[in-house]
Order: structure tokens, then C-alpha cells, then sequence
């Protein structure tokens, strides 16, 4: 079965560099049968692909410990949702995950892409071509899935904190963002190269941009309720390198996702764009280098390899190939129209990509300072939360003020009346909001204050733009308020899909707010009996049960939680040990409190020999907010990325002509 | 061990007859260039979305003015322009269409 894997994985890396050596003659040579041919290389590399997939899945699913990456990552007690999850558990299966992904994109995007133009399209291949070739010679040549061995009697396991059934859902959510931003990065360089730097490009990857930011966002949002219930520190973000390595291309494709709107209602800013298109790829490739390479340390981090030169390399070829082609396109870039006033729509856009890029980039100095330092003065520099926390301040809450300020403001330009007019309720609910966090005590924590009153101010104007809206429509006659509404979402999905994204990210904002300005954190060492206290809940330890699971010894610490004299319930923080994995795990006990979106975050510190505990119990105000952001982000993506019949048919009409079939 | 290799087989032979397959359907094709826009459908494409922008801008600045965004004096200020605008990029894909057309009325003589 290996050499299936193997002869299918090499028949995919043939492909792939048939795509890209064909796909480029092609294009170059403008011939029509061998562009054909290179696309149908990327579909047969996908098919390829696929099979390596199923050898993978079923040597897992067999626990067939003569795979050696079978043997590394699973064991026989290992439950088979687990087994199978341990697909991309590890270095060589999350690489074949990356390309099953990535030529599972490119065929649907090139068989869906027609609309960016026929010489487009031709280059559009050998680019996808090319990053597949990247990761099929990896596979074959560097970090093969498919080693053998002699067969054990059993395997390693599996990391425990990777036995969480998040395992299942959060790195796939995870690569189909990170691999999603190569279909707009190969449009935009086919769009260049083809010296066709019109709109068709953006209109071909308008949907493909918004999914893959879309699954990077609830990538994270996932990864981050994991580390919540599972990791046991009791947070949710830890500025980890990994995590890191995820946020910031997410941030550029955000930037991006605001600045394209701009060059397709006013012309401008392609140079711009293009760039961000091209930072927000590099950012993916280089999050897949800092997971594969070893060289930090992370919780996410793979074992030590010899992999990360060949990502090095393959970051350094494709910044400096986009950024010398963008260079000798510049006068095909140029925009015919500018900025007409600082106070405008347009505007607003421009600052948030600004905030967001600066965000991004002062992320990525954070990361990249201590692999510096450590490869200059072989000192390792740490980079902490205060300075992560200081660049989030400092960009983040301007970029919370301008999601209010934005929809607020005209397109073009806007008169200090009509400003004063349209801020007159937002500002006044925030100032109102303020003044009421002030006087309830929430002065403790400065940026917690500015942090819910910008938030009051956005989710008033968002309210106020919905309301406005479906009044506008409903005066135009012939609807409701339900069909008013109905219609003005329908008629402008992108806007008010957006508007609903903002919603959610005001929703993230509060509870990150609440969860770590306004948190109480107590710790104490209790015998069965003893009690402790954290924001007006009483603790009492009653002792320890423990459990025999077929892969674990789970050991439980009884906690009964009183509020006043109401009881709340028995909580059971405690430890796992594994035997295969020969570690041991901090499993958490959470009480959620629905109404008041709190929770009470009970960590089992130590498990002591003499009966006792050192419990930790964390009050965490509002963090539920981060999770129903999830959600809402999720219903504002739908609503963005629904088809519209409307605006489907008034491209087809613009592009009739130029509609092309390769 | 023999699945594998009589699957592996089937594979390879699939691949190389998809990637071949442009060929075999037209051995000897008789137009085998591929075909791009030339400067006049890109000057229609290229018109035409300076026709979508201009309605949209136009369309942005109403539903501005009908939300309160935009007061009575500055729309009626910009709206001018604006109409102006729109009306160039449409006459001017016309022109094109006009262009066009006679440009595929067969001459003789």
C-alpha cells in the first residue's frame, strides 16, 4: 500500500511540474491545446492526490504500524475518530493535507475562474502549478508520508491535546484558509502576467477571497475555544507564534477585502491591492514554515526538521518574483482617478487598511525578532504579551472606532452637516454607555472602558445603517418592513453581510474585553473540605475520584460551587495520564453562565500525593461573547458570500463578450 | 501488493489520458492559438466597467442622500457631475457598439 501512496504522490508532483512547464509555455506561446492540457495536469493531480489521501487514511484506519508515520502518531487504543484525525497530526500528513487542499482549489477555481479571461486563466495554471509543485516535492523528496519500517508491536499515540474533537475540525478549517489565499495570489499574478490588470481578476476571485479569509477566521476562532476547554491555562490566546502565524495573513486578506471595494466602485488603489494580495499569501506560506520547521517553540510547532530551508527558499522565490512583476507592471497599475477628501468612505477604508496592516506587520516583527536575535547573537529574545498587547491597543481600538465611523460617512466626500446629523445617535448611545460603565465601577481597567464604548459606538451605528436602509427602501413603496429589509440585504449582500461580520467582531471585542480586563484569578491549596472564594462563588473541595479510560487514567477533583447559599453544581477539574504517550494532561471544568455570558474556569494546578489540591479558579465576565462572535461572524460570511442572481447577471452582461472557455 | 500496482497502473494511465487528451480530440486542430481579447473588446471591457462604476457611484450617492449621509445641497452639488459622468461612459460604449458593428458589415468591391 505504501508504494501506492508513493507512485501516487510522485504522479501528482509530475503533474504539477507538467503545469507549470507546460502551463507557462503555453501562455507564453499563447497556445491553446497545451493550456488545456496543463489544466487538466492540475485536475489529474488532484485525483492523484486524492488516492495518496485514501492510502494514508486507510493505513490510519488499519492501524498499520509498517507506515512509520502510522507508527509515530497513533496506537491501537487511540480511538479511530482520533486515528483518522492523526492525518494531519503530524509533519508529512498535514503537508498532504496542504496539497490535497491546494489542487482540490486550484481545479475548482480555474473551472470556475473563466470570467477572469482566457489568457488570464493560462497563466493562472503554471502559478498554481508552481506553489503545488512546491509542496508535491516536499512530499516526495523531503517529508514523505509513505517511509516504512519494520512493523511495530504498537505506535506512539498521539499527542493528548491533540485528542480533543476540535482535532477534527479546526486545522482542515484551518488550511482551507491558509490554502484558499493562493487562488486570488494566482489570479493576481495570471492578471499581470497576461498584463490584463482590469477588474476581471477581482470579480473571478470576489468569492474565493471572502471563503478562504472566511475558514481562516473560524480557524481561529475554533483554535482558539480549543486552547479554551482544552490546553488548561485558562485563556484563549496566547500570542503563541503559531497562533500568530494564522492572524496575520487573515489580517492582510481583511485589508484586502476592504480596499478591493474601493478599486471596483472608484478605480483606485491597484498597486495597492495587488500587494496585499500578495503579503496575505506570503504570510500563509510563512505560518506553514513557522509550524514545519521547528524553528520556534510552540505548542503547535512540528518536531525539528530539515524542512524549513526549502519554505525559506520558497518564500524568498515567490516575494521576490511578485514584487519584480508588480514592479515592471506599475504603469499598467496606475489609477486614473484619486481621493477626493480625506472625510469620506473611501477614506475610512484607506485608514483601516493602514491599522490593519500595521497590525499585521508589528505581529510579524514580533515574531520574527527572537529568530533573529537567536540567528545573530545566538541569544533567544523573547517577544510577551505586554508588547503584542500594546500594538493591539494602539491599532486595535482606532480600528473598533472606525467600523462605526465608516458606515457613517458618504462615498466621495462628506459635509461636517450631514456628519454631524448622521453621528448625533451613535455618539450619544456611546457616551451614554460610558458614562454608565464609569459609574458601575468599570474604571478599573481604562482600555476595558474605551474597548465597550467604541463597541456601543459601532453596534449603534450598525443598528442605525440597517434601520436607515430598510427606511429608505420602504419609502421607494410597495413593501413592508419585513420586505424593506429583506430587499436591502438582498440587493447589497456584500455591505450588509459586512456589517453583520462587524457586528461579531464587536461581539470578540467585548469578550475578549471582559475575559481579560475585568477577569478575577484566584489560586489556593485546599484539603477535602476546605473551601476558597472567586467573585462571590464559594469553592468547597470535596476529593478525588478517578477513572480507568482504555487509553488513560483520568483522576477528577470533586468541587461543589455555592452563591450564597444557592448550590450551583459539582464541577471536575483533573488530570489525565496516558500510557502510550507517557504524558499527562490538564483537563478544565467550566461552568457556564448563559445569562450573564461568564464563566467560572476551575484549573486543577497540582494533584497532590497527601489528598490535596492546588486549584486555581479564574472568573472570566462575558468571554461567551467571543464564541456567539463566532457564529454571527459565520452568518455575516453566509450572507456575503450568498450568490446574487442581480449582480450575476449584470457581469455576465459586462463580460459577454469576453466570456471565454479554455 | 497486486491491487496497489494494478491500481497505481490505472491511475498513471488516467492521468497521462486527461493531460493528452486535448490532443487526441483535435490531432491536427485548426486554430490552435489562444485567443485573447484584442484592443477593441478590451477597450468595451474597460468601458464597460467605467459604465458600472459611474451607475454604481451614482446609485451610492441616492441611497446616501435618501439615508441622510449626504445633505440636500452637497447631493444636489455632486449629483450633476455625477449623471454627467455615467451618461459619457454609456454614450461611449455605444460608440463602441456602433464601432463595432460596422466594423462586421462586410465590404465589397
Amino acid at each position: 500500500m505504501a508504494d501506492l501512496g508513493r507512485a501516487a504522490l510522485v504522479t501528482a508532483f509530475l503533474l504539477l511540474v507538467y503545469a507549470l512547464v507546460a502551463g507557462s509555455l503555453a501562455a507564453w506561446q499563447k497556445r491553446r491545446r497545451l493550456a488545456e492540457s496543463a489544466q487538466n495536469a492540475l485536475l489529474a493531480a488532484f485525483g492523484a492526490t486524492l488516492v495518496a489521501s485514501a492510502v494514508l487514511l486507510a493505513a490510519l484506519a488499519r492501524h498499520d504500524f509498517s507506515f512509520q508515520y502510522v507508527a509515530d502518531h497513533t496506537s491501537h487504543e487511540l480511538p479511530l475518530g482520533y486515528t483518522l484525525t492523526a492525518f494531519w497530526g503530524g509533519q508529512e500528513g498535514s503537508l498532504l493535507l496542504w496539497l490535497l487542499v491546494l489542487t482540490g482549489y486550484s481545479v475548482a477555481a480555474v473551472l470556475t475562474g473563466r470570467r477572469a479571461g482566457r489568457e488570464v486563466l493560462a497563466w493562472v495554471v503554471p502559478t498554481l502549478g508552481l506553489v503545488g509543485t512546491f509542496f508535491a516535492m516536499l512530499l516526495v523528496f523531503v517529508a514523505s508520508p509513505f517511509a516504512t519500517q519494520a512493523t511495530a508491536a504498537d505506535g506512539a499515540g498521539l499527542n493528548p491535546s491533540l485528542q480533543n474533537p476540535y482535532m477534527a475540525i479546526h486545522p482542515p478549517m484551518l488550511y482551507l484558509g491558509y490554502v484558499g489565499l493562493t487562488v486570488p495570489f494566482a489570479f493576481a499574478m495570471g492578471a499581470l502576467l497576461a498584463r490584463r490588470t482590469d477588474e476581471r481578476w477581482i470579480v473571478a476571485t470576489r468569492r474565493w477571497t471572502l471563503a478562504a479569509w472566511a475558514f481562516l477566521g473560524v480557524g481561529q476562532l475554533l483554535g482558539a475555544h480549543w486552547a479554551y476547554v482544552e490546553i488548561g491555562w485558562g485563556g484563549f490566546y496566547a500570542w503563541d507564534p503559531v497562533e500568530n502565524a494564522a492572524l496575520m495573513p487573515w489580517l492582510a486578506a481583511t485589508a484586502f477585502l476592504h480596499s478591493v471595494m474601493i478599486q471596483e466602485k472608484r478605480g483606485m488603489l491597484k498597486v495597492w491591492n495587488v500587494l496585499l494580495v500578495v503579503l496575505a499569501f506570503c504570510l500563509s506560506i510563512f505560518g506553514t514554515f513557522l509550524t514545519r520547521s521547528g524553528i520556534i517553540q510552540s505548542i503547535h510547532s512540528f518536531t525539528q526538521s530539515s524542512i524549513g530551508p526549502w519554505f525559506l527558499g520558497f518564500i524568498c522565490l515567490i516575494t521576490a518574483a511578485s514584487l519584480s512583476l508588480i514592479f515592471v507592471r506599475l504603469p499598467l497599475l496606475r489609477s486614473k482617478t484619486r481621493l477626493e477628501s480625506l472625510v469620506s468612505r473611501e477614506a475610512t477604508f484607506l485608514y483601516n487598511n493602514l491599522l490593519l496592516v500595521a497590525l499585521a506587520l508589528t505581529i510579524l516583527w514580533g515574531v520574527v525578532y527572537p529568530i533573529l536575535s537567536q540567528a545573530v547573537t545566538g541569544q533567544a529574545a523573547t517577544v510577551s504579551k505586554p508588547y503584542y498587547n500594546f500594538f493591539l491597543h494602539t491599532f486595535g481600538l482606532p480600528l473598533l472606532l472606525l467600523m462605526g465611523i465608516g458606515p457613517l460617512v458618504a462615498w466621495r466626500r462628506a459635509s461636517l452637516r450631514a456628519l454631524g446629523r448622521t453621528f448625533l445617535w451613535p455618539l450619544g448611545a456611546a457616551l451614554i454607555a460610558g458614562f454608565a460603565l464609569l459609574l458601575a465601577g468599570a474604571g478599573s481597567s481604562r482600555i476595558g472602558v474605551i474597548a465597550y464604548t467604541f463597541s456601543v459606538f459601532v453596534l449603534a451605528s450598525i443598528a442605525l445603517e440597517f434601520a436607515r436602509g430598510t427606511a429608505a427602501r420602504k419609502a421607494l413603496g410597495g413593501v413592508g418592513w419585513a420586505g424593506a429589509f429583506s430587499s436591502l440585504v438582498a440587493r447589497n449582500r456584500r455591505r450588509y453581510g459586512g456589517y453583520v461580520v462587524h457586528a461579531s467582531i464587536v461581539l470578540l471585542a467585548i469578550g475578549v474585553t471582559g475575559a481579560s480586563a475585568y477577569q478575577t484569578v484566584r489560586e489556593a491549596r485546599l484539603k477535602p473540605g476546605q473551601s476558597m472564594s472567586v467573585a462571590g462563588d464559594r469553592l468547597v473541595f470535596r476529593g478525588y475520584e478517578t477513572k480507568a479510560e482504555s487509553n488513560h487514567r483520568a483522576i477528577r477533583a470533586l468541587v461543589d460551587v455555592y452563591r450564597g447559599n444557592d448550590y450551583l453544581g459539582r464541577y471536575k477539574p483533573g488530570k489525565n495520564q496516558y500510557f502510550a504517550e507517557d504524558q499527562v494532561s490538564n483537563e478544565v471544568s467550566i461552568r457556564h453562565d448563559w445569562l450573564t455570558g461568564g464563566d467560572l474556569f476551575l484549573i486543577a494546578d497540582q494533584v497532590n500525593a497527601n489528598g490535596s489540591i492546588d486549584l486555581k479558579a479564574l472568573q472570566k465576565p462575558l468571554v461567551n461573547l467571543l464564541w456567539l462572535a463566532g457564529i454571527v461572524f459565520i452568518g455575516g460570511s453566509l450572507i456575503a458570500l450568498w450568490p446574487d442572481a442581480r449582480e450575476a447577471r449584470r457581469l455576465a452582461e459586462r463580460y459577454a463578450d469576453g466570456a471565454v472557455r479554455i | 501488493m497486486t491491487a496497489a500496482l494494478v491500481v497505481g497502473a490505472v491511475l498513471a494511465v488516467a492521468c497521462v489520458v486527461l493531460v493528452a487528451l486535448p490532443f487526441l480530440r483535435e490531432p491536427a486542430a485548426r486554430d490552435d492559438r489562444l485567443s485573447s481579447p484584442d484592443e477593441l473588446e478590451q477597450r468595451r471591457l474597460s468601458l464597460a466597467e467605467e459604465r458600472d462604476r459611474a451607475l454604481a457611484t451614482l446609485k451610492e450617492l441616492e441611497f446616501d442622500h435618501r439615508t441622510g449621509k449626504v445633505s440636500d445641497d452637497d447631493y444636489r452639488r455632486l449629483v450633476g457631475p455625477l449623471r454627467q459622468h455615467a451618461a459619457q461612459a454609456l454614450r461611449a460604449l455605444e460608440l463602441r457598439a456602433e464601432q463595432a458593428a460596422d466594423e462586421r458589415v462586410p465590404t465589397r468591391g
